[in-house]
């Protein structure tokens, strides 16, 4: 399975990402520059956190209008899986491909430390590794994680089963305490919290292994069943 | 040419933190007359004159100036002086 680790300027989380799958999970990955976004031979699209464009106008807002952006929403469209963590969730709710808006933290600081988070879907392909409300220990930094959408948008995120994570102790004053959701289709999870900083037990966790590992599953089903 | 001025706001209900840290900081230097504290943001650009030059502005919008879920905004056209 090969994955492309988007890199906008301002990524910084990009290595992290990179280290997880080509290190820890020895998949094949790549850091792909933006404007050099050719992602039909990739098997998973990650967009890493960091501060894209510097935040300006608004997270995420400038790397959602890119060229890259519009590939990734073909991709998704086809099903191809699409991973986006901190700025890269707040990517993907710019570009549309999921529903909602991040809003300053509730208590206005930047938060940088570790978060108990509950798996709400254990189904997902992203997901299908933890058991059911499983709790883990993944860090979270960022001063705009503050989910919000209208009623009828978090409704339909419950009925759909697309709440994939939930903060156990909700830092940043989210709707529903959620953390992490996926699209209707199930192929694109965004979320704030970082799996990629807890693959290993240095790192404080190892609990994010299992996102990846639930990808890494998928795609060999997938290749099996195309065989 | 003409001058486009948009101008950007929280959408009534959405928490505004730089407004309210704004408002704390006039009320403690004793301006406790202020109240409903919003901080905007404001963006002007050229553009050449065109017919649908008004709907092309509210795509603009739409598409990448503001996020329509949690923004309101409004703009105006003026001729440009000295562009």
């Amino acid at each position: 399975m090969k994955f492309a680790v988007i890199v906008f300027p301002g990524s910084n989380c990009d290595h992290d990402m990179y280290h997880a799958v080509k290190d820890v999970l020895k998949m094949e990955a790549d850091l792909v520059w933006f404007e050099d976004c050719h992602l039909e031979n990739y098997d998973a699209i990650l967009l890493p956190g960091g501060f894209s464009y510097g935040d300006y106008l608004r997270s995420g807002a400038i790397a959602a209008a890119s060229n890259c952006l519009q590939q990734i929403r073909t991709h998704a469209a086809e099903g191809k899986p699409i991973l986006g963590v901190c700025n890269g969730f707040q990517i993907l709710l710019e570009a549309g491909l999921l529903p909602g808006v991040m809003l300053p933290n509730q208590h206005l600081a930047f938060m940088c430390h570790q978060e108990k988070l509950s798996v709400a879907n254990h189904t997902s392909m992203f997901t299908n590794q933890y058991e059911k409300n499983e709790i883990v220990q993944f860090p979270i930094a960022h001063g705009e994680g503050n989910y919000f959408c209208d009623g009828v948008t978090l409704n339909q995120l419950k009925q759909n089963n697309q709440i994939a994570f939930t903060y156990q102790n909700n830092p940043n004053g989210s709707a529903a305490d959620i953390a992490g959701i996926l699209n209707k289709q199930g192929n694109v999870l965004g979320m704030m919290p970082h799996p990629e900083r807890a693959v290993e037990a240095l790192l404080g966790s190892d609990d994010g292994l299992k996102v990846f590992q639930s990808l890494i599953m998928n795609g060999r089903l997938s290749y099996v069943a195309n065989v | 040419m003409k001058k486009v001025t948009v101008h950007i706001t929280l959408k009534q209900g959405v928490l505004d933190p730089q407004g309210k840290a704004v408002q704390t900081s006039l009320h403690s230097l004793g301006f406790d007359e202020v109240s409903d504290t919003r901080i905007g943001k404001y963006i002007e650009f050229y553009t050449e004159e065109r017919a649908d030059l008004k709907e092309r502005v509210h795509k603009m919008c739409d598409q990448l100036l503001a996020n329509p879920v949690m923004e309101d905004y409004h703009f105006e056209i003026e001729e440009a002086v000295n562009s």
